[in-house]
């Protein structure tokens, strides 16, 4: 049964067509991919789906609910969570208050348990618990990122361009965090450029052109067409 | 010397009603990112209510701002639901209009329900002051009550920005309201709640500020509306120390303006210190050096 299905949304900013059509899904366990050249609209599909944009025609549905006008925060409480573009830490607060916040809709007795997870999976958070979070490097701010949406215990989590702005060495530490959550049985949603590193990780993988899908398969299919070979692995 | 401390202790003691008024300006700016041009005359509307609840229907003068508190939280709430939530897409511009707009259907409201008379507000405190150095130094209980106000508000939101999960998720929508919501935080929740604090400590400095200034009239709170806008951004709007230090300092020129320039030329030369500040900081005193790391 699919986790999450996402059916023929059309999605507008004004009078701009952004996503024109987009179908695909997600079953429960997997890791899926949505690559693409920049503006396809990948991080329209996943804000889209997060309920910080709503499709004007088309459904999202979550474990088998509609998400037909649901509310940002009513997403998260069904257990969707986003890290999103550019990794949007809150800056100006610590690492440890950034983690608190991600699990806003969590019991505050969760709280504890949540941070003390997040720094045993990342050791470097807790060396910087006190400390405010825009004086983090680039990865370290990612790691925060990610550990802020694991705070609300995700049953997917979506991931939008994790490795963008990152030293190769820092890309492959991500990746590995990616596969390690899904080995610990989280699903997850990986929208990314880096097409090489993102079909090497999914089992199964979509190529968003120009607001549509043009292309879908496995990560080893995908890896191997012709078509993505040219456009996105550099020949 | 002591007429200097005399004066000193009178321009804190206005500064903290400015501060009180400041920092609902700036915590609205800071996570509505709007200027609410109508907060000052909320302070109006809590003036009001307090007096009527005083004068009119002869309740304990506690009763009358608990009251006042009461009602300004409500119409803030209010305020924010019906005028500035349908305006969360547009241009700042159409807000800043709109904030106008509720500034004066706020005063011309006063006006109809209670007149455009001179209400004389009631003094809630001994008009005997406390003397020292045998009576050359003058406090009165009105100040010293203002000031202890002004602490206790500040400290009860550093408080509650710094320690409680409301306050901050509040920081957290200052920074990034779409990251905000992407953590499970209702904005429009927490953006009433900026509006109810603020509008709460409207009401407060109304009473505070009308207990100095008694004559109460429907547009009593536009010009300490101003000045405290004024103290924020003095400040740095969005900061909330910075309103504070804002408020005081700004209470702290006028009066020193006044007593030692000219009274009449005080207000102008309260706006000209504004401006020389905005040359040499545009954001501020204590206001956020705005950094974007990507």
């Amino acid at each position: 049964m699919a986790m999450l299905k996402v059916d023929d949304i059309h999605v507008y900013y004004g009078s701009i067509h952004a996503v024109k059509g987009v179908s695909f899904e997600v079953n429960e366990g997997e890791i899926v991919t949505l690559i693409g050249a920049n503006g396809a609209g990948k991080s329209t599909v996943l804000n889209t789906v997060s309920g910080l944009l709503h499709p004007r025609t088309g459904s999202v549905r979550f474990l088998e609910q509609d998400l037909k006008g649901a509310a940002p925060h009513k997403v998260v409480e069904k257990g969707l969570a986003q890290v999103p573009e550019g990794r949007r830490i809150f800056l100006q607060m610590t690492v440890e208050e950034n983690l608190e916040m991600g699990a806003y809709t969590q019991p505050s007795s969760a709280i504890a348990p949540g941070v003390a997870d997040v720094y045993k999976r990342f050791p470097r958070l807790e060396e910087r618990r006190r400390q405010i979070a825009g004086t983090l490097s680039g990865g370290e701010q990612q790691m925060l990122a990610m550990g802020r949406a694991l705070m609300s215990r995700p049953k997917l989590l979506m991931l939008d361009e994790p490795s963008m702005g990152l030293a190769p060495i820092l890309v492959e530490q991500i990746f590995d965090i990616i596969k390690e959550l899904h080995a610990a049985g989280t699903t997850i949603l990986l929208v990314e450029q880096n097409a090489q590193a993102a079909l090497s990780v999914a089992n199964r993988a979509y190529v968003l052109e120009t607001g549509r899908i043009s292309l879908s398969g496995t990560g080893a299919e995908l890896m191997a067409s012709d078509q993505v070979r040219k456009a996105y692995l550099g020949g | 010397m002591l007429i200097f401390l005399n004066h000193l202790i009178n321009g804190i003691s206005l500064g903290s009603v400015y501060a009180i008024i400041a920092l609902g300006y700036t915590m609205v700016y800071g996570i509505a990112k709007m200027l609410n041009f109508a907060h000052g005359d909320v302070i109006m509307v809590g003036a009001y209510i307090c007096f009527f609840s005083v004068s009119s229907f002869h309740l304990p003068p506690a009763a009358g701002v608990l009251l006042a508190v009461i009602a300004c939280t409500a119409l803030g709430i209010v305020i924010e639901r019906l005028a500035y939530k349908p305006l969360r897409q547009a241009t700042s511009l159409a807000v800043l209009i709109t904030a106008i707009g509720v500034s004066y259907f706020l005063q011309n409201g006063a006006q109809l329900l209670w007149s455009s008379n001179i209400k004389m507000f009631p003094s809630f405190f001994s008009s005997q002051p406390i003397s020292l150095f045998g009576g050359e130094l003058k406090i009165t209980i009105a100040a010293i009550v203002t000031v202890l106000a002004c602490v206790v508000i500040m400290l009860a939101l550093t408080w509650f920005t710094g320690r409680t999960k409301m306050g901050k998720a509040m920081r957290a929508c200052s920074e990034d309201k779409g990251a905000a919501q992407l953590m499970g935080i209702n904005v429009n929740a927490t953006i009433s709640m900026t509006f109810a604090i603020g509008s709460a400590l409207a009401a407060i400095a109304g009473v505070l500020f009308c207990s100095v200034y008694p004559t109460l009239t429907p547009t009593t709170g536009s010009m300490p509306g101003i000045k405290a806008f004024t103290a924020a951004v003095f400040g740095g709007i969005g900061s909330i120390p910075g309103a504070l230090l804002g408020g005081i300092l700004l209470g702290i020129i006028e009066i020193f303006a006044s007593a030692y320039i000219s009274t009449q030329m005080s207000n102008a030369i309260v706006f000209a210190v504004l401006i020389v500040v905005l040359l040499v900081r545009p954001s501020g005193l204590l206001g956020k050096q705005i950094r974007e790391k990507v």
